[in-house]
């Protein structure tokens, strides 16, 4: 059974064209052209055919957490987001330290909506004292490590997990990245939002800034020393971004994302009080959202992530310190990008999709040009549909969104992952 | 019915008092000048009127307390409220039961308001947020304690008649001071000026915008002083490493006999309390004659009643306190 895409404009890494497309039984585009016809068709019209996106980083929850979501919950959230591909974070219980909770999420991932990426953690137990047998799970396929929650603290160790990085490019085939959740915890201790004039006037503890950069400073100065293919989770400070942007002038193999709500929300979101806006990294000021949107436009920032964490609805009706930190993102990635970060369409796209596809190392398959022979891996997206965000609504178990009630502009109107049609007129298919 | 503290509600369905923060001069002499009813009554033989008859006040602390709360369930007893306290340590919620639920089940006993008290700034607020009855915030962490503000408030004005051109230091550990943060917005509002005297590791991180000057020495400004307001140091801030020792906080901020012998013979010396003697407060001070720390405690009984009163009290009831009499006829 065939499908086709008609009357699209396609947008992806080679420019733009007026096009259908044609999807075979095999998952693959098999004609790209005028007046394409198939078993199925799906209007386009007015709307963008993009390569799927791509989210470096997705907490999925799953094994442990399955209150707050799971990988098909997560999934389903993604592809109606326009995702065809998630890094999920090893943040788990257990810990996705080992191939066998590799595996796990793997084997999850097959039966979700998406292509399910899995990471493991740089240490045991994201400890940040054992290293994780990080060659056993090369050879299981991971390309990905990280501790994310917490940024590891020694090093001493950084280092040598950094060196040892540098050895199992061959096996992998391509360099090992590892993402790091930047923040000195002896600097951040105690504080739950960012620590400047919205923290002193509200009497939240805060976290300052320099908790973020001085850790950039420190993995900078050590893939100077170890050659080591370091990727910045999230950042969200203006020095974290222009030390970022100074170590890419220097040629030093470091990529970075930032998510939609550091270059959208800042901690004045936390007058509040509702633990909704507490995240970690917290919500910085004006300054820094600026600057974050620089470092998207000038390319210093590779990529739009989303850190979509999803809490049970219980455990943020608790006073802000004891609430967890994390937010929803899969579901209003593209609409907040295309919204609120002064880019263009084509520059979301890439930010959103064959950015990311590369540093995730599935470029192969996500981000691809949509041109005959490659994965249907796409999406629709209308940029001039509005909708209203409800957390209810949401596909995610959890319904944490910052941006409840919210009027957005741009949504997804169909995905398609491997061929199938997941997601048709903004609505999950399965 | 009083459009003061309504207009510090966070919501539309219930009556609160949050907070010192977005009140204007004029609300907070509404309460100031209510507070003397109700100071009245506290000297009568029988200290006891029955506005709130029939209304239920609920002390709903997550943070010890033994003087704020007993200050409100005297102030709700003389105004005939019954009273019921809920005890919690935050630990405890941590273990399952989220605050939301503990907050149903007080609502759920027929409460008509919640005092309510915890270590974390904004509770007050998200409870205000989920559920109808009124909320007043008796201390939330290191953000707000607006029924100390007030009571300070009129303790001042007691004693000068106004705040108008006052110069008063509040000294120590700002940083964590709730009583600081509301004292500095009433204070101000009421046209005192505010110098915040501390090391700089006591202090909030960035009070740029703060209508305030800052100190770093207590001993150059003592003379200068119309009151001095003297903030709890905890054993805990030497461990966070904020400062070296009480011994030496003590040496360059403690309000010895010395210094109080410095100040203005009209001077007043003001504390939250519980006071720690020889750390921020020497015995002697704290019994100058300069000090008004126990008028502090009356006037705090009387404040809560005007306060309890203006969130439950209906309109007609205002106005027969305001006229004082007709509260004694209805008994």
């Amino acid at each position: 059974m065939s499908l086709v895409l008609r009357g699209g404009r396609i947008i992806d890494s080679g420019g733009e064209r007026i096009l259908d497309v044609e999807i075979g039984e095999d998952g693959l585009i098999a004609a790209v052209g005028t007046g394409l016809s198939g078993d199925v068709n799906l209007d386009a019209s007015g709307c963008v055919i993009s390569p799927g996106f791509v989210d470096l980083h997705a907490h999925l929850r799953e094994p442990g957490l399955e209150e707050a979501e799971t990988i098909e919950t997560g999934a389903r959230g993604g592809s109606l987001g326009g995702y065809t591909a998630l890094v999920a974070m090893p943040n788990t219980d257990p810990t996705t330290d080992c191939v066998a909770v590799v595996e796990q999420v793997r084997s999850l991932g097959r039966r979700s909506t998406c292509e399910i990426i899995p990471t493991a953690a740089m240490t045991l137990r994201r400890d940040g004292v054992d290293m994780a047998p990080m060659g056993e799970l090369v050879d299981a396929g991971v390309g990905i490590f990280t501790d994310d929650g917490t940024g590891l603290q020694d090093p001493r160790l950084m280092r040598r997990i950094m060196e040892y990085s540098t050895g199992l490019g061959r096996r992998l085939g391509r360099p090992v990245v590892l993402a790091q959740h930047c923040e000195v915890a002896a600097l951040s201790a105690g504080g739950y939002m960012h620590e400047g004039e919205w923290s002193s006037r509200l009497g939240i503890p805060g976290q300052p800034a320099e908790a973020e950069e001085l850790m950039v400073m420190r993995d900078i100065a050590l893939v100077r020393m170890t050659g080591a293919h370091l990727h910045f989770q999230h950042l969200s400070t203006a020095s974290s971004v222009a030390m970022v942007r100074g170590a890419k002038a220097a040629g030093l193999p470091v990529t970075a994302e930032a998510t939609t709500h550091h270059f959208i929300l800042t901690d004045a979101a936390c007058a509040s009080y509702d633990p909704v806006f507490k995240v970690h990294p917290p919500l910085r000021t004006d300054v820094d959202v600026l600057a974050i949107r620089e470092g998207l436009a000038d390319g210093t920032i590779d990529a739009i992530a989303t850190d979509h964490a999803p809490h049970a609805p219980h455990t943020k009706e608790m006073p802000f310190d004891q609430a967890p930190a994390g937010m929803l993102g899969l579901e209003t990635a593209f609409s907040l990008a295309l919204g609120d970060s002064g880019l263009d369409l084509p520059e979301v796209l890439a930010l959103l999709s064959w950015r990311p596809a590369a540093i995730a190392g599935v470029a192969d398959r996500h981000g691809v040009p949509v041109v005959p022979g490659a994965p249907a891996n796409l999406c629709v997206v209308d940029p001039d549909e509005t909708w209203t965000v409800s957390g209810a609504a949401m596909a995610s178990l959890s319904s944490n969104t910052p941006y409840e009630g919210r009027s957005l502009r741009g949504r997804v109107r169909h995905t398609i992952r491997a061929g199938e049609p997941v997601v048709v007129d903004g609505e999950a298919r399965r | 019915m009083s459009a003061v503290i309504d207009r510090r509600a966070d919501n539309d369905r219930g009556r609160h008092l949050l907070g010192i923060g977005g009140m204007d001069r004029s609300d907070l002499e509404e309460i100031l000048d209510l507070t003397d009813t109700f100071a009245e009554v506290g000297r009568r033989p029988i200290p006891k009127v029955p506005a709130l008859r029939g209304r239920t006040v609920a002390t709903v602390f997550f943070e010890g307390s033994t003087r704020t709360r007993m200050s409100f369930e005297v102030a709700a007893r003389r105004l005939s409220a019954d009273t019921v306290a809920f005890n919690a340590r935050t630990s405890s919620l941590s273990k399952g039961e989220s605050i939301r639920d503990t907050v149903e089940v007080i609502a759920a006993y027929g409460a008509d308001l919640l005092v309510v008290r915890h270590a974390m700034a904004g509770t007050a607020h998200r409870v205000a947020g989920w559920t109808d009855l009124s909320v007043v915030n008796a201390g939330d962490g290191c953000h707000e304690h607006p029924t100390q503000a007030l009571l300070d408030c009129y303790t001042l004005r007691e004693r000068r008649g106004s705040l108008d051109g006052m110069r008063i230091a509040i000294i120590g550990d700002v940083r964590h001071s709730r009583v600081a943060r509301s004292n500095v917005l009433a204070f101000t509002a009421l046209g005192a000026e505010v110098v915040l005297v501390a090391p700089a590791t006591l202090l909030p991180p960035a009070i740029e915008g703060w209508p305030v000057t800052v100190a770093h020495e207590l001993d150059p400004i003592l003379g200068d002083l119309d009151a001095v307001y003297l903030l709890r140091i905890q054993g805990e801030r030497i461990t966070e490493g904020l400062i070296p020792s009480l011994r030496e906080y003590a040496s360059d901020f403690c309000l010895t006999a010395g210094r109080v012998a410095r100040m203005r013979s009209d001077a007043l010396v003001l504390h939250p309390g519980p006071t720690n003697r020889g750390v921020e407060i020497s015995a002697e001070a704290a019994t100058d004659r300069r000090s008004v720390i126990l008028d502090q405690v009356v006037n705090g009984v009387s404040v809560r009643m005007a306060v309890l009163f203006l969130l439950l009290g209906s309109g007609r009831q205002l106005g027969a306190v305001d006229a004082g009499d007709s509260v004694e006829g209805d008994r």
